[in-house]
């Protein structure tokens, strides 16, 4: 194959928009968060558990983490795309990091409903 | 103010004598009257002519003698002598190939000012004298055009290093959004999707080295906000 520079891809704003929205939750989260640990002063692992144990927290913890990973995974992508050359290689960071990113997840959800 | 010498740092690099790039250091004497950096430059010239830099208009139009200075991106001609902590460290723009001491090689730089094709798409017959804008279109238009095309932002700008050859650039960008932002031009869906891909203009990551730099006082990151807005608008 010539080696000719490519690009014209057409994506890319989707991620962008996806970004800027998982950021927001990430932060809406961390004030929630922050809000909730101030008033309910959790001393002891049973007060931390029983915070987590509430439906609604859960949920939000899992949009957190969601947010988290997609929003690392647009992260980590730019970072392959800006330092790693070789195509072969950058392909297999991108797989990799898709399946660290899933497994995360999953991971996630396993340990809040564990609770 | 009266006669004063002032002490140079300047990058050389001669590829048919030199093995290495290296720093030269100099002084020279100027007089009252000389004020910029590009006078100072003539007169090193004057001392050594071998120091080899670009240089056209001397008031900042051409845009030909942009190098980075004491660290920060300018143009020889617009920045003050008197405002630079010595010894006055010049070295060439960063990030594109030297072909000797001051001057770099622009080809990768244009090549992606070309690739937004930057002139007027309009398909219409042209009228008998001009294609006309109401003021506030025009107004439009302001902070886009003055654009010298130096290459300060774009050699400024880490994602332009990495990613020469597939991210537009500050510059191009810009300059895309000049005609984007064109009434007259009739090929916004087409330049749209030409700058839609991770690389050529998402690879933008809004750090605004650009707009610290750019001798003219644009502002790139802003038009390239803009250039997103519209593919927001355009896709959602």
């Amino acid at each position: 194959m010539v080696n000719r520079i490519v690009v014209g891809a057409h994506y890319g704003l989707k991620d962008w928009i996806a970004q800027r929205a998982t950021a927001v939750v990430m932060a809406v989260y961390t004030a929630l968060i922050v809000a909730v640990i101030l008033v309910a002063r959790p001393a002891d692992f049973e007060a931390w558990r029983a915070i987590f144990a509430h439906g609604f927290i859960k949920f939000a913890s899992f949009l957190f983490a969601l947010s988290l990973f997609y929003h690392a995974w647009i992260g980590m992508r730019d970072l392959w795309m800006d330092y790693i050359k070789p195509t072969g290689l950058r392909l297999a960071l991108h797989v990799l990091t898709i399946l660290a990113l899933v497994g995360y997840a999953g991971w996630a959800a396993s340990i809040l409903w564990r609770l | 103010m009266t006669k004063r010498t002032v002490q140079f740092s300047i990058y050389r690099y001669d590829p048919d004598k030199d093995e290495r790039p290296y720093m030269q250091d100099i002084s020279v004497e100027l007089d009252s009257t000389d004020r910029k950096l590009l006078d100072a430059l003539t007169k090193l010239k004057a001392l050594d002519d071998g120091i080899s830099y670009r240089r056209s208009c001397r008031e900042g139009v051409c845009g030909s003698d942009a190098m980075n200075i004491n660290g920060k991106n300018g143009l020889a001609c617009l920045t003050d002598i008197d405002s630079l902590k010595q010894p006055i460290v010049l070295r060439p723009l960063p990030g594109l190939p030297v072909i000797r001491d001051l001057i770099v090689d622009m080809t990768q730089f244009f090549k992606q000012y070309h690739s937004i094709k930057p002139y007027l798409i309009n398909n219409d017959p042209a009228p008998e004298r001009e294609r006309l804008q109401s003021p506030e279109d025009r107004e439009e238009l302001n902070g886009l055009y003055e654009c010298i095309l130096c290459a300060c932002c774009s050699t400024s700008c880490p994602s332009f290093w990495w990613n020469p050859d597939k991210f537009v650039g500050p510059a191009g960008l810009l300059a895309a959004y000049r005609f984007l932002a064109d009434t007259r031009d009739q090929a916004t869906n087409e330049r749209l999707d030409n700058l839609e891909d991770p690389y050529r203009l998402f690879r933008c990551h809004t750090i605004m080295n650009c707009v610290d730099v750019c001798p003219k006082g644009l502002n790139p990151t802003k038009a390239i906000g803009k250039i997103k807005e519209m593919m927001v608008k355009r896709a959602i």
